[in-house]
């Protein structure tokens, strides 16, 4: 695990990921807490399941705090990502970014979570009543049934 | 020999996390085509490859002791 950037089975701590960043040059200090959601396009969620490679998401979440650096200079990134086992409204995602500015906070914290969805390798099983599905892209556009029948049972 | 690192639909399709293959001097292509025939794994295809935890394209070679993962779309956050 790396200092600022981390994967954690464990439930997340908010203040800790806000401390990492804390620091007497910040102005402002963005956070962007990611929940499990009930109901995605009418489907009820029980719980995800989420997976990851552990070390290669480490080293991608830490990259993406470097092309924060590169983009604003100023800002001091911090990410935990949940995995395993989450309920209804459980925190996946906690991210910080203090800036000396609140405009470049707000940017670099959406730069954050849309990369993660991009380059991070982390993966979410929604577990319904009626089937389970991995869940195959950032934009939930498109999906990956286990197999027909699963996909069947959907409708 | 090369272990292989398998993740969410895949690994499931295969039933197993990892499987050790002799990959040396196969491209990355080539050894999705394996996978694709032993495990008839149609979504590998739709999958990114990395070695040793960096992101790696279809025609990178593979070494002896590389680590290869193969990585459905993303789905953190």
């Amino acid at each position: 695990m790396s200092e600022k950037f981390w994967i954690s089975e464990q439930p997340l701590n908010i203040q800790e990921v806000v401390d990492l960043v804390t620091r007497r040059e910040a102005g402002a200090i963005n956070t962007f807490i990611g929940t499990v959601r009930e109901f995605t396009k009418g489907n009820r969620t029980l719980y995800l399941e989420y997976q990851s490679y552990v070390p290669m998401a480490e080293k991608k979440l830490a990259q993406i705090g470097d092309e924060i650096n590169e983009k604003w200079p100023d800002a001091d990134t911090a990410i935990a990502h949940r995995i395993g086992h989450l309920d209804i409204t459980d925190i996946a995602v906690v991210i910080a970014v203090s800036t000396p500015h609140r405009a470049d906070s707000y940017d670099a914290s959406r730069y954050a979570i849309e990369r993660i969805k991009e380059i991070v390798p982390i993966w979410k099983k929604e577990h319904w009543e009626n089937g389970e599905e991995w869940i195959g892209d950032q934009k939930e556009q498109k999906a990956y049934p286990q197999g027909q029948p699963d996909e069947e049972d959907l409708i | 020999m090369n272990k292989i690192l398998l993740f969410a639909g895949l690994q499931e399709k295969a039933g197993q996390a990892e499987v050790e293959l002799n990959a040396v001097n196969k491209s990355i292509a080539e050894i999705k085509s394996m996978l694709k025939e032993s495990y008839q794994m149609e979504e590998i295809d739709t999958s990114m490859a990395a070695v040793n935890e960096e992101y790696a394209n279809g025609d990178f070679v593979v070494k002896e002791g590389d680590t290869i993962a193969f990585i459905p779309p993303v789905s953190g956050g």
